[in-house]
């Protein structure tokens, strides 16, 4: 057993990594809670993000915090356009033709990309992105001290939209019951739009964040894919809160497997989670049973 | 029996074709789209016939290919018998997760899903232990005899994979006119009905995974030998997965031939798109993503909908209903 000091900056790291994770999740989440579908090209989405957070810091000098004023709302026409123009359409009312769809999605953005831009690793250089902060003894990079200030900061921001404002009120009413939303008068397509362009949009906020202290290529979306699907599974499909909390146990447990089996089979954690809990509570751990 | 004698055909026509064939080339391009159709076959088999739409068929595969290797490489045990293992494991595999998941009822995108933490488990796994090569892969050594699954001549290779795809579309063949094949259309169609008749749908599903399962092993034990070579990502990696459900849908999901057309149309794409545009190095892929979407969009029931009989049309109205 490894003493604190080895064990506290892991699960430090754990928190602020999972913050991130539950900030890529936020969106996922959301969209499976009004549409009752996943969104497979989730990974491919947060990649087209990350290449606009880079391309804006190398050509136009934006620091990717500032980009923040940029690339969530480009994501949100994105992902507003694609729920209308595409999803909707190839459904023909099986949840298989939404998973086959946005799984064909995910292979064009990610070839598409990797035609342009090449598998090369991209990293952007800021000021900030070395710089640490003492945490009770451990240092943290400060890009991902702001990260997770900006994952809770999002997540009570969806809450607090879906609680108080008219559009997420009519969200919740066709997540609910479709049917009786439409006949009381609101625009369900509309509200799909909205929910698939949030979720996405959400995914900017993450892309912006995450850039300071990662990198990107045409296939970094694939490691954040599955690790999504667990930590809404984990909080509950649909839950802002169960994705936050599931996202920080993902993190903790990924930086805890890495310290103690090793880089490559410390993952492996993550996906046992995701097994046991989908086969042993499908609604996750703050969802209701249906 | 006209579909049987148009199957025979068919694969006896492909069967006589590297004698005539002098080109390694165009042999080697038919070979592609013959190892397509048998791993779109196998997905068809649960995917299409009984419905359980995986996402991770490469766990089988890859179990295949790792049966082969490691117990040729470290055993010493005859590649021959390694297929017959590698068979059994893709099938007990199959039957396995079929038990673990449709024992907690897990339907549709949620099978989906863990079908494909399963791969990437084992993915992992295999990246992580000794005996598999870890990162670095697994060589086989080579040793060109038919009695070490081994070819000299290309066409060698051919036959054999042509021998397991047509076993494989006879069993589909079979598969449509026997009473588990009913069965298996009756619960993709509509499980509490079936179960409502006395179709055991739980004991049907785990068989089609089963059989599904046997046939993917098989073409992973196939690839394994094919180019001696095996690692993680090749074996438990999306790649395989995604075509093998890519090929059952473009040709269309629940046929006999749905398979081998949707692989003879894939591939006649993939070189046609290599000869216009060059070798760009993701250019195949963005083709496959737009025919996929392209496909539900506008064909859902695949290339042979095209031409659609009474029988077809039947069944898809019973299953609109």
């Amino acid at each position: 057993m490894p003493d604190m000091t080895i064990l506290w900056p892991a699960i430090l790291n754990g928190v602020t990594t999972g913050a991130l994770y539950a900030l890529i999740a936020l969106g996922l989440t959301l969209i499976y809670g009004v549409l009752h579908i996943i969104n497979f090209a989730h990974g491919a989405l947060l990649m087209v993000g990350l290449y606009a957070v880079y391309f804006l810091w190398r050509f136009l000098g934006l620091d990717p915090y500032v980009s923040l004023l940029i690339v969530p709302p480009a994501m949100f026409a994105l992902g507003y356009a694609l729920q209308r123009g595409l999803i909707t359409r190839a459904a023909h009312g099986r949840d298989e033709n939404i998973l086959l769809v946005t799984l064909g999605l995910s292979i064009i953005l990610e070839n598409l990309a990797l035609m342009a831009f090449s598998s090369d690793t991209r990293t952007v250089d800021t000021a900030y992105g070395f710089s640490t902060l003492d945490v009770l003894g451990a240092f943290v990079p400060l890009p991902k001290v702001v990260a997770f200030g900006g994952a809770v900061a999002t997540a009570l921001a969806l809450w607090v939209f879906m609680a108080r404002t008219d559009l997420g009120r009519a969200i919740r009413a066709v997540a609910k019951e479709r049917k009786g939303a439409q006949l009381v008068g609101i625009d369900v397509n509309h509200v799909y739009a909205m929910s698939f362009g949030i979720g996405v949009g959400v995914l900017g906020i993450a892309a912006c964040l995450l850039m300071p202290s990662y990198y990107v290529t045409p296939t970094v979306g694939h490691g954040f894919v599955l690790i999504a699907f667990t930590i809404v599974v984990l909080g509950g499909m649909g839950s802002f809160v169960g994705a936050l909390i599931g996202g920080i146990i993902i993190g903790v447990v990924e930086a805890l497997g890495g310290l103690f089996l090793g880089e490559s089979l410390g993952q492996i954690g993550i996906f046992v989670i995701f097994i046991l809990i989908l086969l042993l509570r499908p609604q996750g751990l703050l969802g209701r049973a249906q | 029996m006209r579909t049987l004698a148009l199957l025979v055909a068919i694969f006896a026509a492909l069967a006589v074709l590297p004698i005539g064939l002098r080109s390694d080339f165009w042999l080697n391009a038919v070979m592609l789209a013959l190892f397509s159709a048998l791993i779109g076959q196998s997905w068809n088999i649960a995917g299409g016939y009984a419905g359980q739409f995986s996402f991770g068929h490469a766990l089988f595969f890859g179990l295949g290919g790792y049966a082969v290797a490691v117990l040729q490489v470290h055993l010493g045990i005859n590649p021959w018998l390694g297929m017959a293992v590698g068979g059994a494991l893709g099938a007990g595999a199959g039957a396995a997760l079929g038990w673990l998941t449709f024992r907690y009822g897990l339907r549709g995108s949620y099978f989906a899903l863990v079908t494909l933490a399963f791969a990437e488990v084992f993915r992992i796994l295999a990246n992580s232990v000794p005996f598999t090569g870890a990162g670095e892969g697994i060589l086989i050594p080579l040793d060109p005899h038919p009695a070490m699954l081994q070819f000299r001549a290309l066409s060698g290779y051919y036959w054999l994979l042509l021998g397991l795809t047509f076993a494989c579309f006879l069993t589909v063949w079979w598969l449509e006119r026997s009473r588990l094949g009913a069965q298996m259309q009756a619960v993709r169609d509509n499980e509490d009905a079936a179960a409502a008749v006395g179709v055991d749908a739980f004991t049907v599903k785990l068989k089609a995974m089963a059989l599904s399962g046997l046939f993917m092993g098989l073409a992973g034990v196939f690839y394994t030998q094919r180019y001696l070579y095996l690692d993680p990502g090749l074996a438990f990696g999306p790649a395989q997965s995604v075509e093998a459900l890519l090929v059952a849908i473009v040709g269309g999901i629940g046929t006999l031939f749905g398979p081998l057309l949707g692989a003879f149309a894939l591939h006649l794409l993939a070189e046609a798109a290599q000869g216009v545009l060059g070798d760009v190095p993701g250019a195949n892929m963005v083709i496959y993503g737009t025919v996929l979407v392209a496909m539900v969009l506008f064909l859902p029931r695949g290339l042979t909908s095209l031409r659609q009989g009474g029988r077809r049309r039947r069944r898809r109205r019973t299953k609109d209903a």
